[in-house]
């Protein structure tokens, strides 16, 4: 199977094209030098942009949580539905849309890979089988450890080796991908109706902090080589003056950090990016913490953009979750699970209006536009939390352009457009920029080394939009340009064309890609082990484990750890 | 005025969200014929279900009335979202009937399914037979209830009537079932006849009179006073005496609710409380 996407501007950051007129030519899946003109299906993209299929870092899409939100929502459901068509399923939307149409929305945006960021080990089956239900895309999922006591139990001990090879064998138990952690020490003592307010408070029973979680684990995610940084969603989430939490967390794994690399990805940073004593008096923190992202290298961040809707709220943060219940008053729910985290779901809606939910979504587009390198801050909604994914090219279109902003602005509560630093900011982003915002840079921080660019031997992830960056100009047609973000008018997977102009064509599995861990001294199953899960555990050990065959399409990734 | 007769009967559910004065204004007879309309899991013309009958004569331009003819129990969501105008159904009518309306009056001569007058905004809904359950009730799961006009149902009406009400009138001039005016924030429902109990569960504000007979009261609910009379809407006084409880004090409400005294003989023990 030949392919050759004829005359369109590629954007190609990794590789540095940067808008330059040029055929990108595609042969079994993967992006190659030169095909047979005469026998290559061609696709004309003159006036249209050639970007690498797009990479979401972190959206709640499968697992226990998100379909406990679909049960908890109907009347998120009942007025977006899709009809099931010839090529696919039927399913229904908005907030926490079902799992194929996850994969068919993704899809017409021109993404093709996804991550799902909180996985409790525990329920691990049932978040594979929800991704093996997403089609269209290639996805992974993190395990939640940060508050597994297992780890917790060998950190205090001080013992990292060996928390290293439970990690290990944990990332390939569960077929995860990244070292997820979850207001690290916080989960534990909310198990005890606590939570921890700094990094330095101690975390009952254990009597370690979450410092020492976050550099363990840290320290843990270098030894094993593994493709992507921790992925962090900071202590105090969504409080009034969190960005000191933020910050000391970033600043507590400055030193472990080498070779300019990131060591740490602090995620949805928009809700830990707040200034100010209470909800009356939040300001915003994003540039404090544009100033240190801009000084050092360890760290990279993603959004978690907040947009004015109707939505609803999941982490794993059950502590921050049960006080976003007490503000809203809105129907709840609240886990524990067992050994390893809790988790949270409350419906809530982001109001132009109020004050607190328009300084959210001042934060969100200040910090994206006050950190100077791209490379270092990506698009995110923080699916469904800030937002469903499907306002993606909203976000693009405040991004790029200051008369979107300007139109949006004047329409939020008067009070915080006039504390919002919105208005002093005049950068817009290029098409480059945004490609490096919404894949490349992603892709880079995964470590996904075919995935994010259009290099030879890259992955034939493509996205076509029909915007012509020569003759539109995306600051002032801003609603062009989110019409054109809308509806890729192609987007090819692996090779195949199967999205034309918003229409699903082809129905394709994604792959679920994981962590083959090559440890050289792996943790053996002790009757130990096996009496620790009859005590803490409501399943067996023979239960637990993610076989490989469980994963339908799978995709492991092997990597040769130090321990 | 533009008649609809059915042309056979129907045995698949359908979706009837073209069945709206809104959307017929300024069609002629042809343009309505084409309307799509989802029978079971088929999309057809309205022509293929209606025999549409245009009778422009009378001088009604700016006014669109329908008029439905036949047994239309299995049509659902007939006139959501309308804003002006007239339907008027000569049978039965299913579910969903005048969802979100926001003006313009809906006439039924039969009886109506579930979620008639779901959060509908304004409009007057009139119902000669009997309604289902959730009358002007949201979706389930949903929190926006009824936010204002008037539903008027002559005969009786299933449970969680005027469920998450914030505001306009609900009147049931028959009996109703259980949990009338469940959480309802502001608003009046009145109940002419009986009610089966649980009235006003989790109410916080709002108006909820009970002309017949209520076994009991819940418990979280205090007696203020007995009135003599209670005011409905204009013209529309209910005569006493009355028992008037406020609650729901579980949720810190301070809801109105009336309970006729002559046909309450049990509730005679909380007098002893004032």
């Amino acid at each position: 199977m030949e392919l050759l996407i004829k005359n369109g501007f590629v954007y190609d950051p990794i590789n540095g094209v940067n808008g330059e007129k040029m055929d990108v030519a595609v042969r079994d899946g993967k992006i190659v030098g030169r095909v047979d003109e005469t026998r290559a299906k061609k696709i004309d993209a003159s006036g249209m942009i050639v970007m690498p299929g797009g990479v979401d870092i972190h959206c709640h899409i499968a697992g226990s949580e998100v379909n406990t939100g679909r049960l908890l929502r109907p009347e998120d459901h009942f007025k977006d539905f899709e009809r099931k068509t010839s090529k696919t399923r039927s399913g229904v939307g908005r907030s926490i849309p079902s799992t194929f149409t996850t994969g068919y929305r993704y899809a017409r945006m021109g993404y093709t890979t996804i991550m799902n960021p909180s996985m409790p080990p525990l329920e691990a089956k049932h978040t594979h089988e929800e991704l093996n239900d997403t089609p269209m895309v290639d996805k992974a999922t993190y395990p939640l450890l940060g508050d597994w006591w297992f780890v917790l139990e060998y950190l205090k001990e001080g013992k990292i080796e060996e928390c290293a090879r439970y990690v290990a064998w944990m990332m390939t138990t569960t077929k995860g991908y990244a070292i997820k952690i979850v207001n690290p020490g916080g989960l534990e003592a909310w198990g005890s109706g606590r939570n921890v307010n700094s990094i330095d408070d101690q975390v009952p029973y254990f009597g370690i902090t979450p410092r020492e979680i976050v550099r363990g684990l840290c320290k843990v995610n270098k030894l094993l080589n593994l493709p992507h940084t921790i992925h962090v969603h900071t202590n105090n989430l969504g409080k009034p003056g969190n960005y000191v939490t933020a910050l000391d967390t970033m600043k507590c794994v400055e030193d472990l950090a080498s070779d300019n690399k990131p060591a740490i990805h602090i995620t949805h940073c928009q809700f830990c990016a707040f200034k100010g004593s209470d909800w009356r008096t939040l300001r915003s923190g994003a540039e404090e913490i544009a100033k240190y992202v801009n000084n050092h290298s360890h760290v990279t961040l993603d959004m978690g953009q907040v947009i004015f809707t109707d939505t609803t709220t999941m982490t794993a943060d059950g502590p921050f979750q049960y006080t976003l219940y007490e503000l809203s008053g809105n129907k709840w729910v609240n886990h524990d699970v067992e050994t390893e985290t809790t988790s949270g779901i409350v419906p809530f809606r982001y109001r132009r209006k109020s004050y607190a939910n328009a300084i959210q979504w001042s934060i969100g587009l200040e910090l994206a536009l006050l950190v100077r390198d791209p490379w270092k801050i990506f698009m995110t909604t923080d699916h469904p939390n800030g937002g469903p994914f499907t306002s993606y090219p909203r976000i693009i279109a405040w991004l790029m352009s200051k008369k979107a902003r300007d139109a949006t602005l004047k329409r939020i509560n008067p009070r915080a457009r006039n504390r919002s630093l919105l208005p002093s900011i005049d950068r817009e982003l290029t098409f480059y920029e945004l490609a490096i915002m919404t894949r490349a840079g992603q892709a880079k921080a995964l470590g996904l080394k075919d995935k994010g660019h259009l290099g030879i031997g890259a992955d034939a992830d493509i996205a076509i939009y029909n915007i012509n960056p020569e003759t539109t100009d995306p600051s002032r047609k801003y609603k062009t340009l989110r019409k054109a973000f809308k509806q890729a008018s192609y987007t090819i997977k692996r090779g195949e064309t199967v999205v034309k102009n918003g229409e699903i064509l082809k129905h394709v599995e994604g792959a679920t890609m994981w962590l083959d861990m090559l440890v050289s001294d792996p943790i053996k199953i002790t009757d130990e082990i096996k009496r620790r899960f009859k005590e803490y555990w409501t399943v067996e050990y023979e239960n637990y484990p993610v076989t490989e065959d469980y994963v339908e399409v799978s995709h492991p990734i092997s990597v040769e750890a130090d321990v | 005025m533009i008649n609809l007769y059915s042309l056979r009967e129907f045995r698949f559910p359908i979706l009837a969200e073209c069945i709206s004065p809104d959307l017929f204004q300024g069609k002629n007879r042809k343009e309505i014929e084409e309307l799509k309309i989802w029978e079971g899991n088929k999309q057809k013309s309205l022509s293929e279900l209606f025999k549409v009958e245009e009778n422009r004569k009378e001088q009604q331009q700016d006014e669109t009335i329908i008029t439905i003819h036949g047994d239309v129990s299995k049509l659902g969501r007939i006139g959501v979202h309308m804003t002006s105008g007239e339907i008027a159904i000569q049978g039965d009518a299913g579910m969903h009937l005048g969802e979100e309306m926001e003006g313009g009056k809906i006439t039924v001569r039969g009886n109506v399914g579930g979620w008639a007058g779901s959060m509908m905004k304004g409009g007057t809904i009139e119902i000669h037979g009997s309604a289902g359950h959730y009358l002007g009730a949201p979706y389930r799961g949903s929190g926006k209830g009824m936010r204002g006009g008037r539903i008027i149902v002559y005969g009786n009406v299933g449970n969680d009537a005027g469920a998450y009400m914030k505001k306009g009138l609900v009147k049931i001039y028959g009996n109703v079932g259980q949990f009338a005016g469940l959480r309802m924030r502001n608003g009046t429902i009145y109940v002419e006849k009986n009610c089966e109990g649980r009235v006003g569960a989790c109410m916080t504000r709002g108006k909820i009179v009970v002309g017949g007979f209520l076994k009991s009261v819940l418990p979280t609910f205090t007696i203020e006073s007995i009135k003599k009379k209670v005011k409905i809407e204009e013209n529309e006084i209910v005569k006493g005496p009355l028992y008037l409880f406020l609650g729901d004090l579980t949720e810190n409400g301070k809801g109105k609710l009336y309970v006729s005294k002559d046909k309450n003989p049990q509730l005679r023990n909380y007098e002893s409380l004032l």
